[in-house]
């Protein structure tokens, strides 16, 4: 048997002779730092769901209706018909969320750890285009089962481009192809969701790891394991804390693979609308554009971004305001790297100031979900008494968290410009691995 | 290291955030003011489904479909042989293979009612067990309403009453001076007594929970062996890479 292989692999070899190079410097010579804690497992984890949705939809879309007429039956159809169909469809609707599980501790990890710091500042952006294009593929996605969620999502979502003054009307009718989410629509974003940005995030998430494999991955100490000692137990002239990819890295990976699917598996056989979170009650009611939902609301990934938006006024007459709200929101994560000058990565070593400031920054984002959620219009008059009035309460609220979010960044930059921040010792070498 | 790393300083706060999301469930309906009668519907009680079925077949199936049903998967889901549905359920001349549609035309029903009878196939996933279970629960004789009944949980309702002869007929007890109900009195039993009709009426919400979806009852047979399996991997998986990670220092 292992003859069979062996010579499987000479033959490739002789015809292909630059593959082996390719795996040797991507897997079993690629020298990761051993000190990777859990906050590294998202990378892989996000691989594998992207994996998962692109399976699982591939299997979705043999048995999908993208027409308006048939959309929303064509999903019935799928639950009840199709062998295994609700079990591809569950794996893809859990999917969607725990990617942004997933995405959003990844990306706290790389601005906890400073890995959008040189020299990895093209991961970084590569990673937040990533991010963009994950939004929009959702979005779409949330779309196409056509539900009265869906349909007003869509209605909502392509309005904010209708605020930009003088061609959004007519942007906003481009986008949808109609006036109002129609059938047109779903044809075209169904195209966009199972090929058009796939392919998009494929190419990116290639160039987002060969991007870092060319820098070399951080670690939780900051410590840049490449300009380090060198020599370890397989290579001489590799860095000392590194160890190679595979087969440590892919052993480990796979333990939180377990976990994660664990998690996973539970949500999809035990609570696949995960309490109205995942899969809305809305949604089970066909799209009706004479039956407006009691509440609008994004799904919950989107619901921060969504709260700057609603928390920001009009004024002079626009309410353009709130989009450039919610997209500078997103522009400021891109320039992290440039906003962040701190000489020193991890959080582990960074002056108090940054460890205060980004934990208010965390309760803020997680208090703009909040009150994405409505979840505030049910909480504050528990609180506080019912008599409150909830919207003045939801604006204040909001708006001290949505300028708590920006103030984040001004505070950043202020404090590693103007040189306020006394940073710790950072260690020669890492310190701890598990 | 000594200091306990950030993850785990930070988990308090993780998991407080997790148990406020889950406590602050998206509410499945608008009318739920917190007075929604808990309905105990237990999809895994077949005896249950079955005596749902019935119920829907005798009283509802009139006026409303469940389109995304058919009798045959419905008889394998809760054990009843083809001929068991195609007497006792099947009264519209369906096949077996057919979905449940009522026979009632839209446009006339649009007219009778004021608005066609919906369909209830995805009825619980759309508002909730709790929520259908209350509104069987309170619908009361209302002289005032054309259609002769009125209900507190969806007020104004058109339909009429189609459980009267086995709940009784409820009356409204206002408060002084003013039109809001306090309260339902049941003025004439029915054939069932009261806790018996509340059984009927899980029984018939359970009927319609799993319809809104019948995978249900996979999802929980296969889940258990997907956990364990799961579990075992994980294990498999940590005992390996302890292995290789011995000689890592
Ligand atoms: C489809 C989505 C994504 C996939 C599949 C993906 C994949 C990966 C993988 C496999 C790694 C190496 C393992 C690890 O460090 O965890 C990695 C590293 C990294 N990713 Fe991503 N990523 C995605 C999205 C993002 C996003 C949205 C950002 C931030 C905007 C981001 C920023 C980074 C950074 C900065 C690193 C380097 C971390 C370090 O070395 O400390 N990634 N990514």
């Amino acid at each position: 048997m292992a003859n069979v292989f062996a010579s499987i692999g000479d033959w490739v070899n002789e015809r292909a002779p630059g593959l082996m190079p390719v795996y040797r410097k991507h897997m079993t010579e690629y020298y990761a730092p051993k000190n990777f804690n859990l906050w590294y497992y998202f990378g892989s984890l996000a691989l594998l769901v992207l994996v998962n949705q692109i399976v699982t939809g591939i299997f979705l879309t043999m048995n999908y209706d993208p027409s308006a007429a048939g959309a929303f039956d064509s999903v019935q159809y799928i639950m009840r018909d199709v062998e295994w169909g609700w079990l591809i469809r569950y794996m893809h609707t859990t999917g969607a969320s725990l990617f942004f599980v997933v995405v959003f501790l990844h990306m706290f990890r790389g601005i906890m750890y400073g890995s959008f710091k040189k020299p990895r500042e093209l991961v970084w952006l590569l990673g937040m285009l990533i991010f963009l294009v994950l939004m929009a593929e959702a979005f779409m996605g949330y779309v196409l089962p056509w539900g009265n969620m869906s349909f007003w999502g869509a209605k909502v979502i392509v309005s904010l481009f209708g605020t930009i003054p003088k061609i959004g009307p007519a942007l906003q009718e481009w986008i949808m192809g109609d006036f109002l989410p129609a059938d047109a629509t779903l044809n075209r974003f169904f195209a966009l969701h199972v090929i058009a940005l796939p392919i998009v995030l494929l190419l990116l998430v290639v160039l987002h790891l060969a991007a870092l494999h060319e820098v070399g991955s951080n670690n939780p100490d900051g410590v840049d394991v490449k300009h380090g000692p060198k020599g370890n137990r397989w290579d001489a002239l590799k860095p000392a804390d590194g160890i190679p990819f595979h087969p440590y890295y892919t052993v480990k990976d796979l333990v939180g693979v377990g976990f994660f699917l664990l998690i996973a598996a539970f949500i999809i056989f035990f609570a696949p609308t995960f309490g109205g979170w995942f899969l809305e009650h809305d949604n089970s009611i066909a799209a009706n554009n004479l039956v407006t939902p009691a509440q609008i609301k994004p799904v919950w990934y989107f619901t921060a971004f969504y709260a700057i938006v609603r928390m920001i006024p009009s004024a002079f007459g626009t309410a353009v305001w709130g989009v450039i709200g919610m997209f500078g929101s997103i522009a400021l994560l891109f320039a992290l790297p440039w906003i962040d000058a701190g000489p020193v990565k991890s959080i582990r070593y960074r002056g108090t100031g940054y460890k205060v400031a980004l934990t208010i920054f965390v309760v803020a984002f997680l208090c703009l979900m909040a009150i994405g959620m409505d979840l505030t219009d049910e909480y504050f008059p528990k609180l506080f008494g019912a008599g409150i009035d909830i919207t003045l309460w939801d604006n204040v609220f909001g708006r001290i968290m949505t300028l708590t979010y920006f103030g984040f960044f001004v505070f950043l930059w202020l404090y590693t410009h103007l040189g306020w921040e006394k940073t710790k010792p950072v260690p020669e070498r890492v310190t701890t691995h598990d | 290291m000594t200091k306990p790393t950030l993850l785990k300083r930070l988990f308090p706060a993780f998991a407080l955030s997790l148990g406020l999301l889950l406590a602050g469930q998206p509410a499945a309906h608008a009318e739920d003011d917190g007075q929604l009668m808990a309905s105990g519907a237990n999809i895994r009680d077949q005896a249950s489904l079955q005596r749902g079925a019935r119920l829907f077949f005798n009283y509802c199936v009139g006026c409303h479909s469940l389109k995304y049903l058919r009798y045959s998967r419905m008889a394998d889901d809760l054990g009843l042989t083809e001929q068991q549905v195609m007497q006792n359920l099947d009264f519209t001349g369906a096949k077996f293979d057919d979905p449940v549609i009522s026979h009632m035309p839209a446009e006339d029903a649009a007219k009778w009612f004021g608005k066609a009878p919906p369909d209830l196939s995805l009825e619980v996933s759309a508002k909730g067990a709790d929520y259908i279970y209350t509104y069987l629960n309170t619908f009361y004789l209302d002289p005032k309403s054309p259609i002769g009944w009125n209900n507190t949980t969806l007020p104004n309702a058109a339909m009429p009453f189609p459980l009267w002869e086995l709940q009784g007929e409820q009356t409204a007890v206002t408060r002084p001076g003013s039109d809001e109900v306090e309260k339902l009195e049941l003025a004439h039993p029915g054939k069932l007594t009261p806790g018996e009709y509340q059984q009927a009426t899980r029984d018939l919400v359970n009927f319609l929970e799993y319809v809104s979806e019948p995978a249900a009852l996979q999802r929980h047979h296969y889940g258990v062996w997907v956990l364990l399996f799961l579990a075992l991997f994980t294990l498999l998986a940590y005992l390996l890479k302890k292995e290789y990670w011995k000689d890592v220092h």
